[in-house]
């Protein structure tokens, strides 16, 4: 899953000390490779700026992924049938297998896991604040696949395109399994607004009126609000702008709902001809920096339920590196 | 945070071969105990869809890499020394399926 807080840092403040000819050489072949559209391997020379946002943009993306099996998470042992069951589980699973492709391609960049995981549990990263929202009913277990998930790949898919070669390879293994997700979602609601009660349907339309404004935010702060957005496009790391691609949100999920049958909760949602584009209504923008702030319905929750996990599962990893020791000590080497 | 990251445990490498015939191919890396930990992790992270007929890891620290700094120099001497390529070769056109 995305996180679009890489808007919300502040400005990075520009290195203008002296450099060396040879560091100047090298940012020069760095500009030349992004423009052109080449690929940034680990080892290979990057700005110091560069580097530090995509620590944070991957890191803060891990976090994302980790943090969003909680809210699904807790409707494993109350889904409805086995094989909804076993799906939800295999969804869940590969949150957790996004989250560490993720984290792998940030410690390329020279950082570590520990430190990446302090940042996250002592709240000094972000991830991404739609999974500060909790989980009511069923219906919001499908609608997270259609419209969270639906918004994590219109995100994702540029992604595969960054300049940061190991960011993008793990994005494009991510979309490849993501597709899932998404379809998944749409099938749970597909069969209750189908073949359900009247009650599972009223179910399925309160869940879409909850989730359908967090997930426009999901796209992050409009185009004039995202300072940092220019320079990540001059570095290759965004291509599409977050208006541009809340825009093609909207376009794709009316029709789905159409077919669902489902109402989205926006009376300002009009077919603009002239622009070829579907109209949408005010986003409330205090709503947003509230969640991204600390302060949604679920925030303090989610971070306790994950510094929980790490605390509690530190004899685990103890443990493991102590056998491992001793397993070593035990056989010798062969030559 | 020091003392942390001594504790943390070993990153290795992961290498993944999806069916017979073809190469490993490097698909990632995580963090294990051991060698069989870091095996059967791979397994769950890198093949949930059978993408792997074989697993390889190894730990990152065991992996010698050129430098990318030295690609001009590593790789330039392959550069000029075109008589490598079949297309160096203009034969006529009855024996040109070579």
């Amino acid at each position: 899953m995305y996180t679009q807080a890489m808007d919300t840092q502040g400005p990075e403040s520009e290195d203008k000390t002296l450099r060396s000819v040879e560091e100047f050489q090298l940012q020069q072949r760095f500009d030349a490779t992004i423009d052109d559209g080449g690929f940034i391997e680990a080892k290979d020379w990057m700005p110091e700026n560069y580097r530090k946002t995509l620590v944070r943009q991957i890191s803060q993306h891990a976090h994302s992924e980790i943090v969003g099996m909680l809210p699904e998470g807790n409707w494993i042992t109350r889904a409805p049938t086995l094989k909804r069951k076993a799906i939800l589980l295999a969804k869940v699973q590969d949150e957790g297998g996004h989250g560490l492709y993720l984290y792998a391609a940030a410690e390329t960049l020279g950082t570590s896991r520990d430190q990446l995981l302090a940042a996250l549990h002592s709240g000094k990263a972000k991830y991404s604040s739609i999974f500060n929202y909790p989980t009511l009913t069923w219906a919001d277990v499908g609608t997270i696949g259609w419209l969270v998930d639906g918004a994590a790949i219109m995100n994702q898919v540029p992604i595969c395109r960054c300049s940061y070669a190991p960011y993008a390879r793990a994005m494009i293994r991510i979309c490849r399994e993501e597709s899932f997700h998404q379809r998944q979602g749409f099938d749970s609601l597909l069969v209750m607004m189908q073949n359900g009660t009247e009650a599972q349907k009223a179910m399925v339309q309160d869940a879409v009126n909850r989730w359908w404004w967090p997930c426009l935010m999901m796209f992050g702060p409009p185009d004039d609000q995202s300072p940092n957005s220019a320079q990540g496009m001059r570095w290759g790391i965004k291509r599409v702008s977050n208006d541009d691609l809340r825009q093609k949100f909207v376009d794709a999920t009316v029709e789905q709902a159409k077919v669902l049958g489902v109402t989205l909760p926006d009376p300002d949602l009009k077919w603009n001809e002239e622009r070829g584009h579907w109209d949408f209504g005010a986003i409330d923008w205090d709503e947003f920096w509230r969640v991204v702030n600390g302060n949604g319905p679920c925030n303090r929750e989610r971070l306790a339920a994950r510094v929980k996990a790490w605390e509690e599962g530190a004899w685990v990893r103890e443990a493991a590196l102590a056998h491992a020791a001793k397993q070593a000590e035990r056989e010798p080497q062969a030559a | 945070m020091s003392t942390e990251a001594k504790n943390e445990w070993p990153l290795w490498e992961v290498f993944v071969r999806s069916r017979a015939g073809l190469d490993h191919k490097h698909c990632g890396s995580l963090h294990a105990a051991d060698a069989q930990m870091a095996i059967q992790m791979a397994r769950d992270v890198y093949t949930r869809r059978q993408e792997g007929s074989s697993v390889w890891v190894v730990r990152s620290d065991h992996i010698t890499a050129s430098d990318p700094g030295d690609k001009g120099m590593f790789f330039d001497p392959m550069e000029d020394k075109v008589y490598r390529h079949p297309t160096f070769y203009k034969l006529p056109d009855s024996v040109d399926h070579m």
